[in-house]
């Protein structure tokens, strides 16, 4: 197995990995001279380039500024393959948490309608939606409805009331993406997925209340429903127990695809299936019915949410105004139409901890978005600021309209538990502005702001690089965790 | 021995587990698993399972082993703490696996496993000694 690689510098914000035995495309990383020091501490170049072992991998084997060390593919890593030129799908390039993703909701509250009412505000989020550990949603699916859920996604939810009808076309792929199949998925995934829609989960999934701190692209930020001093929400999390089994279902129907189709590749986590295999299409159809969950999980929590701060600050939904200002998936597999070989083709793209960022006038993002771009949420960890960015046409042309998902780690778990010892985590960040409320505190010591890059420089390199543009910094204010 | 050491590993959560015979590095590897989710002191030994598992080459039997111990907790909410490997082949294996039922009043819950990854998954002899290295996905 050839463990080297090489790195050949392209400009400030690129390097190469070029091609060598075994890679079908060159490596490329969107980073600069400070964090690629970091990243050769570990593997995740290396990553980089097994991923461009794929059968049918076009053009490059990207990986995004927040690009960390994973398991298959590096977090942070996109490819795009070709269905007509034996191209694959790959279970380790979505993840075990498939859809795993963030949604942000404006309100026309400001600091002083929440400032004295807060701690109550948490609190009252804390104990409506389920968080942490072992915990269970208060709905109870029977198989029937959670197949509908599994086929028609956030729909279900809204026609459940469990939201509002703008929700939808504020969601990547209206909430519903085509060609789930639940019959594709295992009795055991299905069972997992019984009790947890509308559950946070725990690890790095979070919701959370930001003050929006600072607008970049005014004209943009106002079309997004966004201005300075507004209170917003963020909430991140994805298809829980029924994601994770599908991942792990199809991660061993591929072991014995990679066998069956002759598929030579240097780690078993990356191990795949033709897209025009059996195979391939049934964890396609499998993988659209976990993202669609999901979009539902994520609708049903917005929908708690909005319930929660009307109570507890005695207003009406009107009043309120909280409206969806996006919700992307940053784990996930898709089938887009990109520029390539100076034609239009269909390509699957794979997002691994990657955010799809399309601009203005691509006919996927929704009417109201249309002329200003898809707006890019990108959170970082609980002590710093998250980003609202906007996709480019740079993007598109280079990155198959994709860019960062987050601030990304730096620190192992075990590493920042260490350094967590003995401190008082939760009245540091209190003392930072930052409420804390968690179910498992082991959760927050691994999740402390130390462990991760500093997402304003990976923001800054996303920028520089041109893949997006930022529109608004959010601070957080409080934060709730499993 | 019951030891297990972290790796470090950015992502995710990696450890190394030993055994004088593969048959108890699989014990090591399942008991380390469930020390990572929950409090061990804190669950008994109520009922009892036998598994068996087909095999193919090591690495991936001890994935399938730890992958159907993990359901067994994700899907039927089982704490094991006992794990017992009555033969161990080419052509698969037979345990016998002991534990209870989750019961969230007593049983103190660490963390969730999303599961047993493939990366860098690796069983060797060194010595005497097996050794094996986990990547689990939390």
């Amino acid at each position: 197995m050839p463990e080297e690689y090489r790195l050949k510098k392209i400009d400030d914000y690129r390097w190469e990995i070029p091609k060598s035995e075994g890679m079908r495309v060159p490596g490329l990383l969107y980073t600069d001279e400070k964090m690629l020091k970091v990243l050769e501490t570990d593997r995740t170049p290396l990553q980089v380039k097994n991923v461009a072992y794929l059968p049918g991998i076009v053009n490059y084997s990207l990986a995004m500024p927040d690009m960390h060390w994973g398991y298959g593919f590096p977090i942070g890593g996109v490819a795009a393959t070709d269905p007509e030129e034996g191209g694959v799908i790959s279970p380790g390039g979505i993840g075990y948490d498939i859809n795993c993703g963030v949604r942000l909701l404006r309100t026309n509250l400001t600091l002083p309608d929440i400032k004295d009412r807060l701690h109550n505000l948490l609190a009252g989020l804390f104990s409506n939606i389920p968080c942490g550990v072992g915990s269970t949603s208060s709905l109870r699916l029977s198989s029937r409805e959670l197949k509908t859920v599994l086929r028609d996604g956030a729909k279900w939810a809204v026609k459940r009331s469990y939201g509002q009808e703008d929700d939808l076309e504020r969601t990547e792929d209206y909430g519903a993406m085509p060609g789930a199949d639940p019959e594709k998925v295992s009795q055991k995934a299905l069972k997992r997925g019984t009790n947890q829609l509308g559950t946070l989960g725990s690890g790095n999934h979070f919701l959370e209340i930001d003050l929006v701190e600072k607008i970049y692209l005014p004209e943009i930020a106002e079309v997004f429903g966004l201005e300075e001093g507004q209170i917003a929400v963020a909430i991140h999390s994805g298809s829980r127990g029924l994601g994770y089994q599908v991942c792990d279902d199809y991660l061993a129907v591929m072991r014995q695809a990679i066998e069956k189709y002759k598929i030579s590749l240097p780690d078993r986590q990356l191990s795949c299936a033709p897209l025009s295999s059996p195979e391939g299409q049934d964890y396609f159809a499998a993988m659209a019915s976990a993202a669609n969950f999901a979009w539902t999980n994520r609708q049903v929590m917005t929908h708690w949410t909005r319930e929660v701060i009307q109570r507890v600050l005695g207003i009406s939904p009107k009043a309120l105004g909280m409206r969806l200002v996006y919700d992307v998936c940053h784990n996930i597999g898709k089938f887009e139409l990109h520029s390539w070989d100076g034609k239009k083709k269909r390509l699957l793209v794979h997002r691994k901890g990657a955010t799809r960022a399309f601009p203005a006038h691509h006919p996927q993002v929704p009417g109201v978005y249309r002329e200003v771009g898809q707006p890019v949420l990108v959170p970082g960890d609980m002590g710093t600021n998250s980003y609202v960015m906007v996709g480019t046409k740079l993007a598109m042309e280079q990155t198959w309209g994709s860019t960062c998902h987050g601030a990304g780690r730096v620190m192992s778990r075990s590493k920042a538990k260490k350094a967590a010892r003995g401190r008082a985590l939760e009245k540091e960040l209190e003392e930072r502005g930052i409420l804390v409320m968690a179910k498992g505190w082991a959760t927050v010591a691994e999740e402390m702001p130390e462990a991760y890059k500093d997402v304003n420089e990976v923001v800054r390199i996303v920028e520089k690089a041109g893949l997006s543009r930022k529109v608004a910094k959010l601070r957080p204010l409080g934060v709730i965790k499993g | 021995m019951r030891g297990y050491e972290f790796i470090n590993h950015t992502a995710d959560l990696g450890i190394r587990v030993s055994g004088p015979s593969l048959e108890e590095l699989f014990e090591n590897a399942a008991w380390a698993m469930f020390d990572l989710i929950v409090d061990l002191d804190t669950v008994e030994v109520r009922d009892e399972a036998t598994i068996r598992i087909r095999g193919g080459e090591r690495e991936e039997l001890l994935a399938d082993w730890l992958r159907d111990l993990l359901y067994r907790y994700n899907g039927h909410e089982y704490l094991l703490k006992e794990f017992r490997i009555e033969k161990i082949s080419p052509r698969g294996l037979k345990a016998r696996v002991r534990g209870e039922k989750l019961d969230m009043s007593r049983h103190s819950l660490k963390r969730e496993i999303k599961a047993v990854t493939y990366h860098d998954l690796e069983i060797r002899k060194l010595n005497r000694e097996w050794q094996a290295q986990i990547i689990f996905d939390i």
